[in-house]
């Protein structure tokens, strides 16, 4: 059983949709989802200690041999990505049966919960296997369902969204699809570890480079890194609530795990580093997405959207780490993006609460709500916080890391922008905290809009709060994992 | 020399950039569909002609064939088409919605509708 986890990650979750469409009772399928994607965050917490004690973890599908079969491979990097996928996503469902009951009717949860669950299990499969055409088939498997999730919102607009997400989204995939395409050709493999050994013999091919941009350009779409991060508000703030906690959390972060494993591992950090200006793109972006994100969200007055676009400014900080190219930067996007995913996860869902009782996102809506929603509220005060990076939350552990990293390379600047950066952030957090605490409540509510989130929605939330609190103080677990991580990446210790 | 003896990636280029065009420059969203559908095929023909080994047969075992086209490629577009079904279907689904939701398949329509209420 236990040499068979690698492999069980991903089958349970892909059988489990089709599974979860014959259980036709909603509340039975969503217990079932919330059983499948907690089991799915156990096998991901075994692999992970699997993977801290003895190192690498080969699968062999179906015991073909890589290079021919296709190989599962757990490092560090994958281990901590699923495990934060996992995870994240078993809050994220435990919370989402009322939120999802009211947004989404009666009729259609049964489908909710299965495209979920294919969603889900996409995301695991990108993650956890060593082999490109795999990680292209996994990628369209979460991102189809995704567009299907984006398009159960309530509103219109909710449609148009995802039909552009669809279009920008395949275009994303086919330039994956055509850059494995190239490397394929140069090289006749589809192993990571294969194109890694390989590449190095073929690397100053016009075909390489092509290949290395069209793959760069497609991951980016899916990032949303700044320039391409078009899709990205729209598709946040017009989806169910719970699905934006869910991306929010999830998709954002496995698309950056992969540029990490496309640009360290397949093609090598020397190469990246040499073939594109890639370490000042990715700071000049990252730093470009940190600033744009952040003052297009401070005017918003949609929260949904406001936070969407601190999303867009959030990943460029992780763009940022990976663009001082060192141990320690890689270690900051790691650490940020465990991190990004704990405050996401919980301010969305803070939100999926006060959707659930006032019916919208508005700042209009949350004014006053200080009183009347308490907790709901904190929910959304702490992860604000982390958001911003105050001391004793997690926000604050990655964004020290990464100023450590920028001081430890010289880039003293960039060290000084990645704090200007958060007190942007600052003030727009500041607007969701002056509205709920400090103004008077908007006299024309629904009399139902008196009252807390349902328990069964707070509960998920204040564990991802609570988490934001401990890994703010007890870094440990964190940081060991993201350490081996990044230095097995980098080249150090295997 | 170059455009005869690889006119098969000059195809792709020229599909590709055609479908890349349509995707961008229509307003009407079945056309848009069309134009994503007609780049996802010029990745195909681009797998296809990869797969090709000049003077080989097709990969099945034979007296006659000494070298044989790589069948690898052949397969993994096969999945690569049925992704593409997926997504047309999709696109198509979610265009009969809008369709229902807002009374037009035209970007410039939707934008305005969305921006009135």
């Amino acid at each position: 059983m236990l040499t068979h986890l690698p492999i069980l990650q991903v089958i349970l979750p892909l059988v489990a949709a089709p599974s979860c469409m014959m259980l036709q009772k909603s509340r039975l399928s969503w217990a079932f989802t919330v059983l499948v994607s907690f089991a799915a965050f156990v096998v991901s917490a075994l692999l992970l200690q699997q993977v801290m004690a003895d190192g690498v973890i080969r699968y062999s599908l179906g015991g073909w041999d890589a290079p021919w079969g296709i190989e599962y491979r757990i490092d560090a990097l994958n281990a901590w990505v699923l495990f934060i996928v996992t995870g994240v996503s078993t809050a994220v469902v435990a919370a989402a049966r009322a939120s999802v009951e009211v947004e989404l009717g009666a009729s259609r949860q049964t489908v909710f919960y299965t495209l979920y669950l294919l969603c889900f299990a996409g995301l695991l499969g990108i993650v956890a296997t060593g082999d490109v055409f795999n990680v292209f088939v996994f990628l369209e498997i979460s991102s189809l369902s995704t567009y299907a999730l984006i398009a159960m919102g309530r509103d219109r607009r909710a449609l148009w969204s995802a039909f552009q997400y669809l279009v920008l989204g395949t275009i994303g995939a086919t330039f994956i699809l055509i850059g494995i395409g190239f490397l394929y050709m140069m090289t006749g493999t589809l192993n990571m570890l294969d194109l890694a050994e390989r590449l190095p013999a073929v690397e100053s091919s016009a075909a390489v480079l092509a290949a290395f941009a069209f793959i760069l350009v497609g991951i980016c779409l899916k990032l949303a890194l700044f320039p391409l991060h078009l899709w990205l508000p729209n598709a946040y703030s017009n989806a169910p609530s719970i699905v934006t906690a869910f991306l929010a959390a999830t998709a954002t972060k496995v698309a950056l795990y992969l540029l990490v494993r496309f640009t360290v591992t397949v093609f090598g950090i020397d190469f990246s580093l040499s073939a594109l200006p890639l370490q000042s793109l990715f700071i000049l972006l990252g730093l470009a997405g940190v600033f744009v994100g952040s003052a297009v969200a401070i005017y918003q007055s949609n929260i949904k959207r406001m936070l969407a676009y601190s999303s867009v400014a959030q990943i460029g900080y992780m763009i940022v780490g990976i663009g001082i190219s060192t141990v320690a930067g890689m270690q900051a996007t790691l650490l940020h993006l465990f991190n990004h995913a704990l405050m996401k996860a919980a301010l969305f869902l803070a939100l999926a609460g006060l959707v659930y009782r006032v019916g919208g996102c508005s700042l209009d809506h949350i004014r006053g709500m200080g009183r009347q929603m308490p907790w709901t509220m904190g929910a959304i005060a702490i992860g604000g916080a982390s958001l911003v990076g105050m001391p004793l939350t997690a926000g604050f552990i990655s964004k020290w890391y990464l100023i450590a990293a920028a001081l430890d390379s010289g880039f003293w600047l960039l060290a000084l922008l990645v704090v200007a950066g958060s007190l942007l952030s600052a003030i727009y957090v500041w607007r969701l905290i002056d509205a709920a605490y400090l103004r008077e409540p908007e006299k024309t509510l629904p009399a139902a809009a008196s009252g807390e989130a349902p328990v069964g929605l707070l509960i998920p939330t204040w564990a991802l709060v609570l988490a934001n609190l401990y890994f703010g103080i007890e870094t440990s677990l964190p940081v060991s994992v993201t350490q081996l991580a990044s230095a097995y990446l980098l080249g150090g210790a295997p | 020399m170059l455009l005869s003896a690889l006119y098969n990636y000059w195809v792709v280029i020229l599909l590709m950039m055609t479908g890349l065009y349509m995707v961008i420059a229509q307003g009407n969203l079945i056309k848009k569909i069309i134009g994503l559908n007609i780049f996802q095929t010029s990745v195909f023909i681009f797998y296809i002609s990869v797969g090709k080994v000049s003077g080989g047969s097709a990969p099945i075992l034979s007296e006659l064939a000494t070298a044989y086209s790589n069948p690898l490629p052949h397969v993994l577009i096969l999945t690569a088409i049925v992704v593409g079904i997926a997504t047309t279907a999709l696109a198509l689904a979610l265009v009969l919605r809008i369709r229902q939701a807002y009374d037009s398949v035209e970007e410039q329509d939707i934008l305005t509708r969305d921006n009135q209420c």
